[in-house]
């Protein structure tokens, strides 16, 4: 047995770097980086969260280390720092670590080569390599997938969300690193996010399958609409952790099925609340 | 039934006209953004070697590139009906 977080074995393993990415704003790529990164180094997976977002910082404070954060990857592109100073080890689970952005208002500051050898030296320790991409198709958002080995594309039921997810997935078949390099392509999946069964069932939400017939991309997932989320990111805490919401179970399934595990989709009817439930219980 | 419309006329479910409204969008935005980026250059000096044997107006060709099953199809229209010959052809020729 080897020590949880020591390196295991790295050279059999060929590190994935995963971009978290969707185009829209606000459909829960840093909720999806932060509760994936956890999933998986609860399996077992060293695996490293990156936050690709610089100038706007949010995934230190939905992991809850915005407190312990002295260098960041912008400091370590500009080898100001080294990776070890600025890697934040996560205090409730082994094997995850966190890597937060710059707040510097220079979005140029995400240099490719400089992005490059960061995520080589993180190859060299991690099993897995979450990059939590901004939103739009600018810099930032481009340079978060260029060097995916895979991705997942964060959408919500709507009309919004599908569109520009369609152009994400367009961007990441022609502009990705692997896309220039006539590599294999980069692993798409999709995780619909902020699903909620009861208003799929009146007609008044995109169905799982609508989506999936418009995007035309393997489905990972489908997190339920929930409480859990906010509740999660109040207290700085990846919702994977809490497996006593749907939201955090529906995760910890999209991360097994990411593994390559068989995982029946849960939490896409409409729940069937008993008299109890209904009295006492809580969403 | 009607009668029950009347008073409560029924709503097109809304998730089907989002389907709808997408497909048609995306559609449109798929055959776009797959144009190779020639497209409108070869356009032009088309426009500009037939132009020297015969009158013709930009909006007289069109080139699109489609599918057809498995192959992949350069369509290039080009309308002369009604458009004048040039008078010398040889003289149209820069030399």
């Amino acid at each position: 047995m080897t020590k949880p977080g020591t390196a295991r074995g790295r050279e059999n393993l060929v590190a994935k770097v995963v971009a978290i990415t969707s185009g829209k704003g606000g459909v829960g790529k840093t909720t999806t980086a932060a509760a994936f990164a956890a999933g998986l180094a609860l399996r077992g997976h060293k695996t490293v969260v990156i936050d690709f977002d610089v100038g706007l910082r949010n995934l230190d404070l939905v992991m809850g280390c915005e407190r312990r954060v002295v260098f960041d990857f912008i400091n370590v592109i500009n080898g100001d720092a080294n990776l070890n100073q600025a890697l934040i080890k996560d205090k409730r689970v082994d094997n995850l670590y966190i890597f937060p952005t710059s707040q510097t208002r220079d979005k140029d500051a995400l240099k490719r080569e400089g992005v490059e050898r960061v995520l080589e030296e993180l190859k060299q320790q991690f099993d897995f390599i979450i990059c939590d991409s901004p939103a739009g198709i600018e810099h930032g958002a481009v340079t978060a997938l260029y060097f995916a080995d895979s991705a997942i594309i964060v959408t919500n039921p709507e009309v919004s969300s599908v569109r520009d997810s369609d152009r994400i997935i367009g961007i990441l078949a022609s502009r990705s690193r692997r896309a220039e390099r006539n590599e294999p392509a980069v692993e798409t999946n999709l995780l619909l996010t902020r699903y909620d069964p009861s208003r799929v069932a009146k007609g008044e939400m995109l169905t799982v399958e609508d989506v999936q017939e418009i995007l035309s991309v393997p489905l990972l997932g489908v997190i339920p609409e929930s409480e859990s989320v906010l509740r999660a990111s109040n207290t700085g805490t990846p919702v994977a952790f809490d497996e006593d919401s749907p939201a955090g179970r529906a995760y910890l399934d999209a991360v097994a099925r990411f593994l390559g595990e068989q995982r029946e989709m849960r939490f896409v009817q409409p729940e069937r609340r008993g008299f109890f439930r209904v009295l006492f219980g809580r969403a | 039934m009607r009668f029950l419309n009347y008073f409560f006329p029924p709503h097109p479910k809304s998730a089907a006209i989002a389907k709808e409204r997408l497909k048609i969008v995306l559609a449109h935005e798929r055959a776009g953004s797959h144009a190779p980026d020639f497209l409108p250059r070869l356009q032009k000096e088309l426009i500009d070697v037939v132009g020297r044997y015969v009158d013709i107006r930009d909006d007289m060709i069109r080139v699109n590139l489609g599918k057809a099953g498995e192959t992949s199809l350069l369509e290039i229209n080009i309308e002369i009906e009604g458009a004048k010959t040039k008078a010398k052809l040889g003289s149209a020729v820069p030399a």
